[in-house]
């Protein structure tokens, strides 16, 4: 029997719990990624089709700031690892990517193809609603963790 | 141990200082006697002419001739701490407050959680706990700072990592390209820390909104309330229960505290009056 990559979704914590039918519907919507150190899985304006299930590595959110930052002029804004996910704007129009996403620790990764998954998604309205309600909840992890960034809590000269 | 009343200031030499950050110094204190404190407790320190503050011990309670305090330089009291050079005396009364519950912790997993300038009165704890590693399962270090520039003890924070008895983690809100850590929130090392949450118990010192989701993440990962430990800071003056200026509700934070068990707290830490 050909191997498939549905072990591989399986085993990433953001499908846990995810139905093996619904699984199985989406593996074809999946291809298995390396990406050395120092690339670039996407880059800031780009078209964003896809998102990232990361296995293993760590990947740099990073946004282009001249004359800030390090001689390139980049600030990082999150870094992410494994079990995290990268990538929303395949799910929001204009469908385009808000930030680079720089390699900084060999990354593997699980590309899903996000227009195969939103063709999906239109047949079958209960595995739309079930990947709707997974990334609501990382995006209100990350806006919790915007928040606090922006806060700046070490910064106040009162609080330790 | 028993807690000191009033008592007036010994004068300390200084032994050693060192610049852990740009506004951030450690000073190394030769005791005037015999002095013995637990993880968490704290000295007032006195400048003649400016006035005291308090200040957690951030060293080995093992190491009793060599008293450790690490100062924020934020205010003329600690501008003034943080500008003594080797020789120079300080006063020093203490040490007050509640310690860290190790015992508790021991059989299970601890986690020690710190935010900013918060690690140092975490240290004496993780020194002890590695003291007597035998005593607990995994024990897990998180640690996030504003910036890279910003992060302290970061010569010891290396000798933790290459330990395979210690997971650390360390993130900094924000950084330019080179650094090549993580990036992110204090709590989000929650999500990603190995540790058994049902035996685990933790430790957490920093910015109170930062030890608020720290705790929010700490039970979503299923830690309970009754094995959370915060260390909490107001206006401390007297340190003997006498001035009322740390008064955190029905708490004295120099009598009853800093080391708090979260339950005692819940109900304040929210109220913005308090």
């Amino acid at each position: 029997m050909p191997q498939t990559l549905e072990p591989l979704l399986r085993g990433h914590k953001f499908f846990a719990g995810l139905e093996p039918a619904h699984l199985s519907l989406i593996v074809s919507c999946a291809a298995n990624e390396v990406f050395p150190a120092g690339s670039f899985l996407f880059r800031e304006g780009e078209p964003a089709q896809t998102f990232y299930l990361i296995r293993e590595g760590r990947l740099a959110l990073e946004i282009a700031a001249p004359g800030r930052g390090s001689s390139v002029g980049a600030l990082v804004v999150q870094t992410l690892g494994e079990g995290d996910v990268a990538g929303f704007s395949w799910l929001i129009e204009p469908h385009r990517w808000e930030f680079d996403g720089r390699v900084v620790e060999r990354v593997l990764a699980v590309r899903m193809d996000g227009t195969c998954l939103r063709d999906k998604c239109e047949d079958d309205p209960r595995l739309g609603y079930e990947l709707m309600r997974r990334f609501a909840r990382l995006a209100a992890n990350e806006l919790q963790a915007t928040r606090l960034q922006l806060l700046d809590v070490y910064g106040h000269a009162h609080d330790r | 141990m028993a807690r000191p009343g009033w008592i007036e200031p010994q004068f300390w030499h200084v032994s050693e200082t060192r610049q852990e950050a740009p506004d951030v110094v450690t000073l190394g204190l030769t005791p005037a006697g015999r002095f013995e404190f637990l993880p968490g407790q704290f000295n007032m320190l006195y400048q003649p002419g400016i006035g005291e503050v308090p200040i957690s011990v951030s060293g080995d309670a093992a190491d009793t001739g060599h008293i450790l305090h690490t100062i924020r330089d934020v205010g003329p009291v600690s501008h003034a701490l943080c500008a003594l050079r080797p020789g120079q005396r300080v006063g020093v009364r203490g040490p007050y407050g509640t310690s860290w519950p190790l015992a508790v912790a021991a059989g299970g997993d601890l986690v020690i959680i710190a935010g900013g300038i918060g690690l140092p009165p975490l240290r004496p704890a993780l020194y002890q706990a590695l003291g007597q590693r035998e005593r607990f399962g995994r024990v897990v270090l998180l640690y996030g700072a504003r910036t890279p520039d910003d992060l302290l003890f970061t010569d010891e924070l290396s000798a933790w990592r290459a330990r395979f008895d210690l997971d650390v983690y360390v993130t900094v809100d924000a950084a330019a390209r080179g650094w090549r850590g993580d990036v992110g929130v204090v709590p989000d090392l929650v999500r990603r820390a190995p540790f058994d949450p049902p035996h685990t118990t933790a430790f957490v010192v920093g910015p109170e909104i930062m030890m608020r989701f720290t705790v929010r993440a700490l039970r979503a990962a299923g830690v309970t309330d009754d094995r959370m430990y915060l260390s909490m800071e107001r206006n401390m003056q007297c340190a003997v229960a006498m001035c009322g200026h740390c008064q955190l509700g029905p708490f004295l934070v120099c009598r009853d505290g800093p080391v708090f068990g979260y339950p005692q707290l819940a109900r304040w830490l929210a109220i913005r009056e308090v």
